[in-house]
């Protein structure tokens, strides 16, 4: 047998303009867990996608129990004895255990002799037996949508198993699941193991990494930086590898001073139980505000609640001494709010419309005439003067801003904003897939607004980014604030405990 | 080299994207060439009688379809409205009349009243959609079904007749030495009322962000309720109007007057540039998209393609715009 399940090695995989993958290794030994780890675009996700076939790596070889493969796609990969329990499950809940067990690969036989039809009492059977195996008692003919997350998951995993996977991959399985969940998660894990299957865990949860894996091997920005036994790890050596980079990015100087507290956001808590829960946080005039912390830590969702996007069952916001009732956008925008979103194609530009509209949509109310008629010449003003103070590179005003490069739909957006003149502009990621000229001037231009005095909420996963742009850091871990740090104090390593601490 | 080859890519994408424009403008040459009647003011003012009627229609369809949405129940609205022009604008000594002692109602107060009940039923279709987020597939299809039984309940599915003269004067009269019908005026005007809002006001930049992108508009403050529901409401304004000129130009009314026209404005609008994927059109596009869909109709009856025959066409056309506008919108991801 050979010495390793799985090898993965000499890895490489490029986008336009990010090298997302640099010559990375795997190797896994059968029957262990080994731990994948690594920040936010370190490449694991990206390095299991390549795995599974969902990308084709530029270079690399891949070897299974010591043979080279080639996987074609995720189907190719299920056949050859590799599976994934995704992060964000995709059951088909109107239907039944077994036939989400089956699904596309149904016993069949033969009606009167002649006509194929799916064996359904075979299908339950086997799936009653895939059931027991991953100790779930329920019904395989029970619909799968009157389980719980977990319980989906152990019916995903049940498919592996019955795929005769030989390595299974687990991405952040615990990440909304209670601790008793866990448990029982780590019992399957246990068996799993014990049956010599080899199993891929990705999660940032430090403790569980530690007590679940054999092995570990650390990632950071897309290259391989080591593999060790877990037992002769701490959690104070994982943050160091994970964030053991140099930070040679230049920011623009800071020459804001914060003043007041504008902002006041007071127990804010979401209407779903494991999104953001009971964050306060305070923001200062003309200061720029980091919000860091992980994937998945409800930043996102925590500002668009305070924008009026979602619902929350308790919070109080107080601006400039009131307090404000904010129910959609549009109220949270007339005092003067404002939000650039993290899904820029989603939620932020009109693909279809030109630039003029893009950036006046949001300030349409400032220039009419009897209450309904635009005034074009004031608007086409406006439009000019933020197009040239962002200088977006475009060939005319007219031109649809899905032409234009993701920079400049962003300067776009953002003098959609400075358009409509808000006194907090509350920025999502928001130099996301842009190019390194363009992030230069995105910073310039937020470092200009907080010494006009305005007020910047930033959330940013890129460390550099967030200790390079931030006066003051507020770091969120599982919906929760987990702490708070000075832009002086700030660096990677606290923000990255901070980041981790689950609680 | 290479540039020729995306030059003559780009020549074959415009022809292909304006396919039917095309084909059927080749048709229209041909018919006009081999059959004696078809260039005659006669024919020419009947066609724009038919566009106009057709046009108020498609320009309120526009609207939804801008949104992403769209209407099926603009047929049967045209009907509605023409029904109730039926019942109060008979002749007073007509026999068999609705109203045996209705006397003499104002024109322009039977019109008002026309916007008004078929503003109610896009209202409703506007509240239906904004707020339970009912498909507009699905809501309009039901409103359709409504307003339909409503007529039948209102006229007792009898068919109307004997208008007075002042009423279908409006239908049928022209100025001009017999050029310019009264139903282009009113088509005119409401072209220009529509794309004044459009283009100059701030309900029409809210249309055009909402079928860009619906949580973009959201975010920027667009309020996205109230938006759609005026879409719908003036949508269903408009068929009123229609359906008063509708009437007047027949000199008639039915339970199923009206009929189908929810499927050719759509059409007319695709073909004219409408784009079913939202946040594109313009009302000249429309405009053209109607002269273009009734040229067909009327090439089809110099022909001599019996009506049977015309339905088909007018459903491989229907498929076939929108299939071409799709294309557009694929190849641009």
């Amino acid at each position: 047998m050979a010495e390793y399940r799985l090898e993965m090695l000499g890895i490489s995989k490029s986008f336009p303009g990010v090298k997302a993958l640099d010559n990375v290794s795997l190797k896994v030994r059968p029957g262990t867990v080994h731990a994948l780890m690594g920040e936010n675009g370190a490449g694991k996700s990206t390095l299991m996608k390549c795995l599974f076939g969902i990308y084709k790596m530029d270079e690399g070889e891949v070897y299974l129990d010591g043979e080279k493969v080639n996987i074609l796609n995720a189907d190719d990969a299920l056949h050859k004895g590799v599976a994934m329990v995704h992060q964000e499950l995709q059951p088909i809940p109107q239907r039944s255990i077994g036939e989400n067990i089956f699904c596309g690969r149904y016993p069949m036989k033969k009606l009167l002799g002649f006509m194929p039809v799916v064996d359904h009492k075979k299908m339950y059977e086997d799936a009653a037996e895939l059931l027991k195996e991953v100790r779930l008692d329920f019904d395989p003919k029970a619909k799968l949508g009157t389980l719980s997350v977990s319980q989906m998951q152990s019916v995903e995993i049940a498919k592996a198993v019955s795929m005769n996977a030989k390595v299974v991959i687990m991405d952040e399985p615990t990440s909304s699941l209670t601790e008793n969940e866990v448990e029982a998660l780590f019992t399957i894990i246990n068996d799993l193991r014990d049956k010599g299957v080899s199993i891929i865990y990705i999660s940032h949860k430090m403790d569980e990494i530690l007590r679940i894996s054999d092995e570990v091997t650390i990632m950071r920005d897309g290259q391989y930086i080591g593999t060790w036994e877990s037992k002769n790890l701490t959690t104070d050596m994982i943050i160091t590898q994970m964030v053991g980079r140099e930070l040679t990015e230049i920011y623009p100087k800071k020459e804001n001073t914060p003043g007041e507290v504008v902002l006041e956001v007071e127990h804010f808590s979401s209407i779903h139980p494991r999104s953001f829960q009971d964050c306060s946080f305070k923001l200062r005039k003309g200061e720029i505000l980091g919000l860091g912390g992980l994937v998945g830590a409800q930043r996102t969702e925590l500002v668009e609640a305070i924008f009026g996007m979602r619902q929350i069952v308790e919070g109080e916001i107080t601006y400039k001494g009131k307090k404000l009732k904010i129910k959609r956008p549009a109220d949270a925008i007339k005092s003067g709010i404002g939000l650039i979103t993290e899904d820029r194609r989603g939620s932020g530009i009109f693909g279809v419309l030109s630039i003029a509209d893009n950036v006046s949509v949001a300030s349409l109310n400032q220039y009419l005439k009897m209450g309904f008629v635009l005034n074009h010449k004031k608007i086409e003003d406006l439009v000019k003067d933020n197009v040239d103070k962002l200088s977006i590179k475009t060939p005319s005003s007219r031109t649809q801003i899905q032409s234009l490069s993701g920079g400049n739909q962003q300067k776009v957006i953002i003098a959609r904003w400075l358009a409509n003149n808000p006194d907090v502009l509350i920025m999502d990621e928001p130099t996301r897939g842009i190019d390194v000229g363009a992030k230069y001037e995105i910073y310039c231009i937020m470092a200009e607004l907080a010494k006009q005095g305005k007020s910047i909420i930033m959330i940013s996963s890129e460390m550099a980014e967030l200790i390079g742009m931030s006066d003051r850091i507020v770091v969120m871990c599982n919906g929760r604030i987990t702490g708070e740090v000075s832009g002086e104090e700030a660096t990677q390593e606290n923000i990255m405990s901070l980041a981790t601490k689950f609680n | 080299m290479n540039k020729s080859k995306a030059n003559s890519k780009r020549i074959v994408d415009l022809l292909i994207n304006n396919a039917i424009i095309i084909i059927l403008l080749a048709m229209v040459v041909f018919v006009g060439i081999t059959k004696d009647n078809f260039v005659s003011q006669g024919n020419f003012v009947n066609l724009s009688m038919n566009t106009a009627v057709r046009f108020i229609v498609a320009v309120g369809v526009s609207g939804c379809l801008i949104v992403k949405g769209t209407d099926l129940s603009a047929g049967r609205i045209v009907g509605m409205g023409a029904c109730i022009a039926g019942t109060l604008l008979q002749r007073v000594d007509a026999s068999n009349k609705f109203f045996p002692n209705l006397g003499e109602v104002n024109m322009l107060l039977v019109l008002l009243l026309i916007i008004v009940i078929c503003g109610i039923a896009g209202l409703v279709n506007g509240i239906i959609i904004a707020y339970l987020k009912v498909p507009p597939f699905i809501a309009t299809l039901g409103m359709q079904t409504v307003v339909y039984g409503i007529c039948l309940v209102y006229t007792g599915a009898s068919p109307l007749g004997s208008f007075r003269s002042d009423y279908t004067a409006i239908g049928t009269q022209k100025i001009l030495w017999g050029w310019l019908p009264y139903l282009v005026i009113f088509a005119l005007i409401i072209g220009v009322a529509m794309w004044f809002l459009y283009n100059m006001c701030r309900h029409g930049k809210y249309m055009y962000a909402i079928g860009g992108n619906e949580v973009s508009a959201e975010v920027s403050g667009v309020n996205v309720k109230k938006t759609l529901i005026i879409i719908y409401t003036l949508a269903a304004a408009l068929y009123g109007i229609a359906g008063f000129l509708l009437a007047a130009k027949s000199g008639g009314a039915t339970v199923n007057s009206g009929d189908g026209y929810e499927l050719e404005a759509i059409a007319a609008c695709t073909i004219g540039g409408v784009s079913t994927s939202g946040g594109v059109g313009k009302i000249s596009g429309i405009l053209l998209g109607v002269l273009v869909f009734e040229l067909l109709k009327t090439s089809l009856q110099f022909l001599g393609v019996g009506s049977d025959y015309t339905y088909i066409v007018q459903g491989v056309v229907i498929v076939f715009a929108v299939a071409l506008d799709i294309r557009k919108y694929i190849a641009k991801k």
